[in-house]
């Protein structure tokens, strides 16, 4: 079934057009990854799947973006959407406050009251984002002491603590060592049971990996975008070719 | 094609109705920024409408009256005020300030003595430097109350404010125009008044602003130090009072009110233009 | 030749970087020389606990002074700081461009208004409209409040607007990603982020209320007697310096010294605390 639809989309920043008739289609519990050289729009896509994009000034986006059919510019309520739609920055960014106010940040801000209920979701939330033992001893401590790897799970954990449908990952390990990433990656494969998933890397390999399906972006247009077996071992286009053999980018 | 992206008052007035919490924190936010600022436009738009019909050319006659209560003697003594201050502690400060940024080694113990001195001098409440300056200029240097007691005591009030900014100015001097000057074969003295202080001039020139705005604004420190005669000094030994002073003065005998409307306008245009220049140096400081 | 000449500059420098130490090691002489003896004769329990001020009758007690000056910097905080905090929420976070740099030199404006202008509005109008909407003199703890609470407004807007602005953008990103509305994202997040900073504007604004002399005596009342309520008259510390320095002779001259001492101590310790305080963040 499709989750997310993107249709027809074009996204300006001032004059400079960023993002050239996208057009997508997402299924519910997949992994998606997005790749490409840097600049090439795939990141900007993300963000108009949350409406991040429009905090930046001179942006204009026009086409359909619709979740689960329904329209997320026009029929729905933006702070709804977020919460649908969670989302992973690149850089690690815990709140400076404890870790468990981290993780209650977003259930609190959505209604959710009462001790019980709130340290049951954290658990689960950390749980989920195997983090759990790391920190369970450490709960009222400030996130920030964490390690990189050990944020940026919190910060997973912080997306799912409000329940979101999909989980939108912008390079969630370029800033992480191998090891932090490895354990990343795994946590996201078992995600997928759960959540649909998009991701955004740089890193080809990683795609491979744990994808279920890729997009290839160029110059702010999608030149491929296909089953990740498919796409990585008989690229249809040329220029997929080019990249994922590593003549350019 | 349309704009789906578009931020739409229906969408705000949707989302606060969904939200009522985050309505009630914006209509705080808004209620005390219009309070702030209509308390300003109060304010200012007060003193301006009964200020200005008041403007006369007596009020700027060169000697005082009681009839007229002139403030051209106070403008002037500002003026004079302003000037030797400034002469005073100018050159303290940017010394200091290059003392500091250029030869003094860091973590050097006296470096934090003066940083911790300076922080001091900056906190003290204006009459606390008039009190000084009427016990140690006035009274210990046998001054009495003169133009040049009231410099002094304001020259040592405005001297961390005119070190900060120096200090800011000529550190944000980069240091590859000190390694260039020194590749040529300058010496440090040299580098420091050819190279880095033209380069820190604007940021000088703020903070020597901001000091001319302390001056004119300032009472409290020169009531027992400058005095308070309404008239142009002979000399830099006699006594004379500074418009803020004279406002004071004006307001507090509540004889001459009409004139302290009048008086508290001719401030009010002064801070205006100090605020106007500074802003323009800002602009080029950001400029560069 | 030059290096003689270098040598020289070098020295002259320092010199004029000692001048502040200077200053502030003869500001404590001359206080602390004519003020503490001062003191000493009264009775340091006599003169900071006594009730009563009566330079006549050689009774010098200046707890109603440092009452007057603590009460009068309550309110002033009471009023300045939620109004300017979130008149500083609005100039960082919701201000449309078109109107920033107006409103931004409208607040400088507001910074650089002389405080004896200030105390002027405040004779002519906060000290009727307080005689009028509660009763009483007008001239009164309430009325100093009010004046002193709009004067440190662009103390407080300025420092905690820096201090909102130096949050990472990520935060506030963050929040919004998990489903929060602007507003929220503000105020649970980048306001408690911004803590430390807007704690030291907090504490600006006390120092700048408790030195401010002017303006406050123009509307406080200055009777020299205990705080009796928030609608009566009340004298501050630096009010008491100014009224009676200009013919105080003898003890009651050290012993208005004695009084700046005080004060002096007080914002020692608000200036400790400011250091203190940018330390840590």
């Amino acid at each position: 079934m499709d989750k997310l639809v993107v249709e027809k989309l074009d996204l300006y920043y001032k004059d400079f057009k960023a993002l050239k008739n996208i057009n997508i289609n997402i299924m519910e519990k997949e992994i998606v990854a997005f790749i490409g050289p840097s600049g090439c729009g795939k990141s900007t896509l993300l963000k108009t799947l949350n409406r991040m994009n429009d905090l930046v000034e001179g942006c204009r986006i026009t086409g359909h973006v619709t979740l689960d059919g329904k329209d997320i510019y026009k029929d729905m309520e933006i702070n709804m959407l977020r919460k649908r739609v969670g989302m992973v920055f690149q850089k690690p960014n815990p709140f400076p406050m404890s870790i468990y106010d981290n993780i209650a940040y977003g259930p609190r801000t959505h209604g959710v009251r009462g001790k019980a209920k709130l340290d049951d979701i954290i658990e689960k939330s950390l749980r989920d984002a195997a983090i759990w033992d790391e920190v369970k001893d450490r709960l009222k401590k400030s996130a920030l002491g964490l390690s990189g790897g050990q944020q940026q799970r919190l910060c997973i954990a912080r997306a799912l603590a409000v329940q979101p449908e999909v989980l939108l990952m912008d390079e969630p390990t370029s800033a992480l060592d191998p090891i932090s990433t490895s354990k990343i990656e795994d946590l996201v494969v078992e995600l997928k049971k759960d959540y649909t998933i998009i991701i955004v890397t740089h890193n080809m390999q990683q795609a491979a990996r744990i994808s279920d399906k890729t997009a290839f972006f160029l110059l702010g247009e999608v030149v491929e975008y296909n089953d990740t077996e498919k796409l990585f071992s008989m690229p249809m286009d040329k220029r997929t070719e080019d990249y994922i053999t590593g003549r350019f980018g | 094609m349309e704009i789906i992206n578009k931020h739409t008052l229906k969408g705000s007035l949707k989302s606060y109705r969904n939200n009522p919490f985050s309505a009630f924190l914006f209509l705080l936010v808004m209620l005390a920024t219009v309070l702030s600022f209509l308390t300003l436009l109060f304010l200012v738009g007060y003193i301006l409408i009964n200020g200005i019909p008041n403007i006369s050319l007596d009020l700027f006659d060169f000697t005082y009256t009681t009839e007229n209560a002139s403030v051209m003697p106070a403008l002037i003594n500002t003026l004079i005020m302003t000037a030797l201050a400034l002469l005073v502690s100018g050159p303290i400060g940017i010394f200091s300030a290059i003392y500091l940024v250029e030869y003094a080694k860091r973590d050097n113990r006296l470096v934090n003595v003066i940083r911790i001195t300076a922080e001091t001098l900056a906190g003290i409440p204006s009459i606390v430097y008039g009190l000084f300056g009427l016990l140690f200029f006035v009274t210990a240097l046998g001054w009495s109350y003169s133009i040049l007691a009231g410099a002094f005591t304001l020259a040592i009030m405005i001297l961390p404010l005119i070190m900060r900014t120096t200090e800011e100015a000529l550190k944000s001097v980069p240091d590859v125009y000190r390694e260039g000057s020194y590749g040529l074969g300058a010496g440090k003295l040299r580098t420091v008044f050819k190279i880095v202080l033209p380069a820190a001039v604007p940021g000088i020139l703020a903070g020597i602003i901001l000091a001319t705005g302390r001056i004119v604004g300032e009472t409290a420190a020169l009531i027992y130090t400058a005095g308070t005669v309404a008239q142009i000094p002979k000399n830099l030994m006699s006594s004379g009072r500074t418009l803020s002073v004279h406002m004071y003065n004006l307001a507090s005998e509540g004889l001459y009110m009409n004139q302290a409307y009048a008086t508290a306008v001719v401030l009010l245009i002064i801070v205006v233009i100090i605020n106007t220049i500074s802003g323009v140096v800002a602009k080029k400081i950001t400029k560069e | 030749m030059t290096k003689w000449k270098e040598k020289f500059m070098e020295f002259i420098f320092l010199i004029a970087a000692c001048t502040s130490v200077m200053a502030v090691v003869l500001i404590c002489i001359f206080l602390f020389a004519n003020g503490i003896p001062a003191m000493k004769e009264i009775g340091f329990l006599n003169f900071l606990l006594g009730e009563k001020w009566k330079p006549s009758n050689n009774i010098f007690g200046i707890l109603p002074m440092i009452l007057g000056s603590i009460y009068v910097t309550a309110g002033a905080i009471v009023i300045g700081v939620p109004i300017g905090v979130l008149t500083s929420i609005f100039m960082a976070k919701f201000c449309p461009k078109k109107i920033y740099t107006f409103l931004k030199s409208s607040i400088e404006l507001m910074a650089g208004i002389p405080s004896v202008v200030y105390g002027f509005f405040g004779l002519v109008i906060l000290v009727p409209f307080v005689r009028e909407t509660f009763g009483g003199h007008g001239s009164s703890i309430l009325t100093a409040s009010l004046l002193l609470g709009m004067m440190i407004l662009p103390t407080i807007v300025g420092v905690s607007e820096a201090a909102l602005r130096a949050v990472p953008d990520q935060y506030y990103e963050g929040a919004l990603a998990l489903g929060s509305t602007h507003e929220r994202s503000i105020f649970f997040v980048v306001l408690p982020a911004a803590k430390s900073g807007i704690v030291a504007a907090i504490v600006l604004g006390i120092g700048r209320a408790i030195g401010e002399t002017m303006a406050v005596i123009m509307v406080a009342g200055n009777q020299a007697r205990m705080p009796a309520g928030i609608l009566k008259g009340v004298r501050t510390l630096t009010a008491n310096i100014v009224i009676e320095m200009g013919y105080a002779a003898d003890l009651h001259r050290e012993a208005l010294i004695a009084t700046a001492v005080v004060l002096f101590v007080f914002i020692l310790i608000i200036n400790l605390s400011v250091s203190v305080l940018n330390r840590r963040s």
